[in-house]
């Protein structure tokens, strides 16, 4: 088989899979009925066609900037986190109870607590599948999809038993966090205000999970733990031999990972419905795969992916809500996006390859 | 508890461990060949939605089966193509077709009926009847093993008694056949089937295409005979439930038989809160019943299995030598 260019390898496979995945989408939506065209032009104006609608767009890419980065760290030690969505409702929970038990003074104190909270409860959750890979060998894969259902009945009963609004009419909510802890939205900070001048929800989390980018990278490329992870990753025996610990690296990559899954609950706990209500991560969780697949786990295009997603899910919602076309078809096309760039990426590089042979560019 | 209830609760783990045990034995003939399905649950979702929908527009049951299984098969193709054809990641290829299958199938139903995403409620032919084994009446009169074959065994639908005699047929498929024989060796060692001449490629494409229609009976079988009619993940993690319970049979027929009757147990347990009540001594919330199957599959995977050792080439692409 004819070998890539890197620049191909990188940039071209991601969207030659995206646009396969589109255009699946496209007959799909034919198939049932729709127009592909409206669906496109309903996307792009509700998702990209104002500051109002780049304010959500941005709001959903924060979130799987979070969970995309975390199946990342995990990606790059050999371990397949799919708890994401498990460990962000878990975040959402350290994040109610440092704000609903505790007063802060200003929300930058309670910033600080509330990632304290998020990224402790995540990284617990995410621990103790961890643990069960690392010395009982069960299936890392199989135990987090568990986790996510545990998760979901554990926060339901603590909705509904323990934490309840008890004013909330049965609503399984807790009461609003106070209003010192609101973080500030775009329309609420200098210089930003002047672009977005309706209330959006993105909020300065977004620069949170961009600080989180910069981090994850320098974790993984510019420091010795970092190099283990990537190390064990691409060869357990050869890690093995050089002295790296499996329980130490499975351990420590599945903590970050739920660590960073945890911390998505900022954005949408803290920043967004300033409550925890049910089902609060709403599948970011599991959309934080097909962002670290399409974003070829590097940082970088982690935030690339996580702002096309964020296109998607925004462009989506707005699909289910101006045409007959169901929101689920976000869910296919992020599950189209993960076949093809995680498992069926051979055949897109089979695919480039006759064409680079043809014009002679291949090596 | 008496006798009665006991004899319900097996009844119901016969039913609810019908669809784990069709699952199980899908899961173990496409990992026996060496190919990991994490896309059991996807397929099977699929399939209830194909078979609800089906069965829903022609008024029979059997068509909707039909259906099912076409739908699955479609799914488990795909899954082959990733994982056999271009030797993509097995899991990364079940996850995505989990999530296909989660959201098309709500995707079609919406457009065919505009019911929130649910096919129509299925009575009558459209729905898997139940059959009163030869005898009920007269032998379940004979004390303890009466009543269970006539409430336990007896009285269940043709998709039941399928499933149970997939088992043996399984078990004899794999020890006593030369396709079986095979099937195994390709799951350890493709590089040694590939030597005697025997294509590793079609070998497990036939493998992953049963796994595709026996997880088009357990579909089916959730859509047309456990309930009535296809609702938005009705399978709810059934499909990862049936994986874990292949792991904890080690890859084994009859193993898997036991271990889907346990997880049903479960299952049947959660639902009857009052017996639960009374052999613990204390209430449970609803919450924790939910949660409960999760759970134990998470403690039986933990361990007190002793170790469950994967087919070997399990996971592997096969490239072959040139």
């Amino acid at each position: 088989m004819t070998r890539l260019p890197r620049w191909a390898d990188v940039v071209l496979v991601p969207l030659i899979s995206l646009l396969l995945a589109a255009v699946i989408s496209a007959l799909l939506i034919l198939a049932i009925g729709g127009s592909p065209w409206q669906a496109v032009t309903t996307m792009v104006d509700g998702a990209l066609g104002s500051p109002y609608a780049w304010g959500y767009t941005l709001y959903y890419a924060t979130s799987f900037l979070f969970t995309g980065l975390s199946v990342t760290v995990a990606f790059h030690a050999g371990m397949f986190n799919i708890g994401g969505e498990g460990q962000a409702q878990l975040g959402g929970l350290g994040v109610a109870v440092m704000l609903l038990y505790v007063p802060w003074p200003h929300w930058t104190i309670a910033l600080l607590a509330a990632m304290i909270g998020a990224a402790l409860f995540g990284a617990v959750w995410a621990a103790i599948p961890a643990w069960l890979q690392a010395r009982r060998g069960s299936h890392i894969v199989i135990t987090t999809i568990m986790f996510n259902y545990i998760a979901g009945a554990l926060l339901i009963y603590l909705l509904v038993n323990v934490m309840i609004d008890p004013k909330g009419g049965g609503n399984p909510a807790t009461v609003f966090f106070p209003e010192t802890t609101q973080l500030p939205r775009f329309d609420e900070i200098p210089l930003l205000s002047a672009i977005f001048t309706k209330k959006v929800p993105a909020n300065v989390s977004f620069f949170v999970a961009l600080l989180a980018c910069v981090g994850v990278y320098l974790l993984l490329w510019q420091t010795r733990l970092g190099f283990q992870l990537r190390a064990f990753g691409k060869s357990e025996p050869a890690a093995v031999y050089a002295g790296i610990s499996p329980y130490k690296v499975i351990m420590v990559s599945m903590i970050i990972s739920g660590g960073l899954a945890g911390l998505m609950a900022i954005n949408n706990v803290m920043g967004e419905s300033s409550r925890l209500i049910n089902n609060s991560a709403e599948g970011a969780g599991f959309i934080g795969i097909a962002v670290a697949l399409m974003g070829r786990n590097h940082p970088f295009g982690v935030f690339l992916a996580a702002i096309l997603f964020g296109f998607l899910y925004q462009g989506g919602a707005e699909l289910g809500m101006w045409t007959s076309i169901p929101i689920e078809l976000r869910t296919v096309v992020q599950g189209l996006v993960i076949l093809f760039t995680g498992a069926l990426d051979q055949m897109v590089r089979m695919m480039l390859g006759v064409f680079f042979r043809a014009s002679g560019q291949g090596a | 508890m008496d006798y009665e209830t006991l004899m319900q609760i097996f009844a119901s783990t016969l039913r609810l461990g019908t669809p784990l045990l069709l699952a199980g034995l899908a899961g173990l003939y496409s990992e026996r060949a060496g190919i990991f399905d994490i896309g059991l649950e996807g397929k099977m979702l699929m399939a209830a939605m194909s078979a609800g929908a089906v069965a829903a527009l022609t008024g029979s049951a059997w068509l909707g089966l039909a259906a099912g299984i076409g739908g699955s098969l479609l799914f488990a193709l795909a899954h082959g193509l990733a994982s056999i054809t271009f030797r993509g990641n097995q899991l990364i290829s079940g996850v995505a077709l989990n999530f296909v299958a989660s959201g098309i199938t709500v995707l079609v139903a919406q457009s065919l009926f505009r019911q929130g995403g649910r096919t129509p409620a299925l009575s009558g032919a459209a729905r898997f009847n139940p059959i009163t084994l030869p005898g009920a009446e007269t032998l379940g009169n004979i004390p303890l093993l009466g009543p269970f074959y006539r409430d336990v065994l007896s009285g269940n639908t043709a998709l039941v008694y399928i499933a149970l005699l997939a088992v043996p047929v399984t078990a004899w498929v794999m020890y006593q056949t030369r396709y079986g024989l095979r099937l195994r060796a390709v799951g350890e060692n493709p590089a040694s089937v590939d030597t005697v001449g025997v294509s590793v490629t079609r070998l497990r494409y036939s493998a992953v295409l049963v796994t595709g229609v026996l997880c088009g009976l357990a579909g089916a079988y959730m859509a047309t005979s456990l309930q009535a009619g296809f609702g938005r993940e009705m399978t709810a993690g059934r499909g990862y439930i049936a994986l874990a319970a292949l792991i904890f049979a080690k890859w084994r027929p009859w193993y898997v038989l036991m271990a889907t009757m346990l997880f049903g147990l479960l299952q049947a347990l959660s639902l009857r809160a009052d017996v639960l009540e009374r052999i613990l001594q204390f209430k449970l919330p609803g919450a924790a019943l939910d949660a409960l199957p999760y759970i134990l599959t998470v403690i039986v995977l933990a361990g007190f299995i002793g170790k469950a050792v994967p087919p070997r080439a399990g996971g592997e692409p096969y490239v072959k030598e040139r």
